[in-house]
């Protein structure tokens, strides 16, 4: 029983984490249509934002004020400067650009930061707390109340604020929405640094909990575009019962089938979601 | 208030409209009716900048529009009531409302009293306010077409585009629409309107004009136009 307790936790501690980076991924692809491959690597940046910021004497939960705004900017940008041009161009074509995207980011970081893995130690990571006889990692258990807190902000800014509702619009009908007075490609910036600053966040609350390595991205973008897809692209609370899913999946299966087979559990877990609910578990679609 | 002068407009190479010219006066109801494909639903759109004008001009309140990107368009007073309702199918009646005053609600474009405009169009269809909390997407075709004008009202804007309100409704809706269109008319909003039933299109509006291959091939009073044995033959027998 108190195994079973105990894998429930730590699932879903993970399992939230996870969540908030698919919530990323799936607010941009939902505005956007793109599925942007170089996700993984704002979560990267953001973990090592943290590390360097632990390096300078700063708590990496603290450094969340810095590198959020950070991230934001930087995704907004990005939008602006580089995938603008390339979005009118088509959906496959913006997919490789990600792709290539990804690429060139991880391949800065292994230049500039080398392919070392690293930690973050913190004073109170050592010693994991107790409550129920449940043990519970105290970094990961911030980062869990954290990552509920920014998504609910997301949430509630996508569902309560002008600016959220014309990002809601346009998700469903660019043309309509543009018609409504809705700048589309100030919503594209603002939804793609918003996704962006998602990521990177998540890979800051990460950070004390996992090793972080230029090329950790690679691994994030594959689980997490599944726990998407799982939930159903372009759906917020499909991201989120998604990722906790998968979190809660993977760590039964460690503990009751084998770790070596946690990942597959995970993808056995999407191959049969798919075939009874193909548009994932909350699969919305877009009118025309 | 609005002035189309030689309007060339089309999607890609292929031209739909060969210079159009309309004129809306401010507070009255011009309906433009033609068969389909005549370009009537291109006009709407090139107007409120859905498509950008291949040459020609626009303006509104004596401002040039036609080169402006939709949503400057939507700012600057034009609301467009989009062919086949286009409602935000997801979102909720009140957020489709909201959504209508965007410009209102961040900027560019007076604020005014948005709650009081939204009660006012809850007054004019009570079934929007029935269902104020339901998403867009489950209500019928009729309460869909009323969501979609009462989104337009909400700019509270100089020029209210009406791209065939009544397509696709029952008789009895389509009764209700025109009788709506009377009583905005009454309050002295300027329309612009595009609809199928020419002859109660003709009986609303105070202007009209026949489009016919993307070229005006009358124009004139609704009164005048509902007489001219030519506009009879064509758009006002049986079936329309």
């Amino acid at each position: 029983m108190d195994t079973l307790l105990q894998s429930l936790v730590s699932g879903t501690l993970t399992g939230t984490l996870y969540a908030m980076i698919a919530v990323g991924l799936t607010v941009v692809f939902g505005v956007m249509r793109i599925i942007n491959m170089a996700h993984g690597e704002m979560v990267m940046l953001g973990m090592f934002g943290a590390y360097w910021a632990h390096e300078a004497g700063i708590d990496p939960f603290v450094s969340l004020l810095l590198w959020m705004p950070a991230m934001f900017a930087f995704g907004m940008a990005v939008q602006r400067f580089l995938l603008a041009r390339v979005i009118p161009s088509g959906e496959l074509n913006t997919l490789l650009y990600t792709a290539g995207l990804s690429l060139l980011i991880a391949n800065l970081a292994l230049f500039f930061w080398n392919g070392d893995y690293r930690t973050i130690s913190l004073d109170y990571g050592m010693t994991p707390a107790r409550p129920f006889g449940i043990s519970v990692s105290i970094p990961l258990a911030i980062a869990f109340g954290l990552a509920i807190a920014l998504t609910s902000a997301l949430y509630l800014f996508l569902a309560r604020t002008d600016t959220g509702r014309a990002v809601r619009a346009t998700a469903q009908n660019p043309d309509s929405a543009a018609l409504m007075g809705v700048n589309v490609a100030r919503i594209d910036m603002i939804t793609f640094g918003l996704g962006t600053a998602l990521a990177g966040a998540a890979g800051v609350l990460l950070a004390p909990s996992l090793y972080l390595y230029p090329t950790v991205g690679e691994i994030l973008i594959v689980k997490c575009f599944v726990i998407a897809v799982l939930g159903g692209l372009g759906s917020i609370p499909g991201a989120i019962a998604g990722g906790v899913l998968r979190g809660v999946v993977e760590s039964l299966g460690a503990v009751y089938v084998s770790v070596a087979y946690k990942d597959a559990i995970g993808f056995v877990l999407f191959l049969g979601v798919l075939l009874l609910r193909p548009a994932g578990l909350f699969g919305v679609g877009r009118t025309s | 208030m609005l002035s189309i002068r030689n309007l060339h407009a089309g999607y890609g190479k292929v031209e739909v409209l060969h210079g159009i010219s309309i004129e809306v006066p401010k507070s009255k109801v011009v309906t433009l009716i033609g068969s389909n494909g005549a370009g009537k639903t291109t006009t709407m759109r090139a107007v409120s900048g859905m498509i950008a004008p291949a040459s020609g001009d626009i303006r509104l309140g004596g401002r040039p529009v036609a080169t402006l990107p939709p949503h400057r368009i939507a700012r600057a007073g034009m609301a467009h009531s989009p062919e086949g309702r286009r409602v935000f199918a997801t979102l909720s009646v009140t957020d489709n409302l909201r959504l209508g005053a965007f410009p209102r609600l961040t900027f560019g474009r007076a604020r005014g009293d948005v709650e009081g405009d939204m009660e006012r169009v809850f007054g004019l269809f009570p079934r929007l306010r029935e269902r104020r909390n339901q998403l867009a997407g489950t209500l019928s075709g009729g309460e869909q077409q009323m969501l979609a004008m009462g989104r337009a009202l909400m700019l509270c804007p100089d020029v209210l585009l009406l791209d065939e309100p009544s397509m696709g409704l029952a008789p009895r809706l389509v009764e209700e629409v025109f009788r709506i269109i009377a009583q905005l008319k009454s309050e002295g909003i300027t329309m612009l309107l595009v609809e199928q039933f020419a002859a109660a299109a003709l009986n609303v509006a105070d202007y009209g004009y026949v489009l016919e291959n993307g070229r005006i091939s009358a124009s004139g009073n609704a009164a005048s136009l509902k007489n001219d044995p030519a506009v009879q033959a064509a758009y006002l027998g049986r079936g329309h």
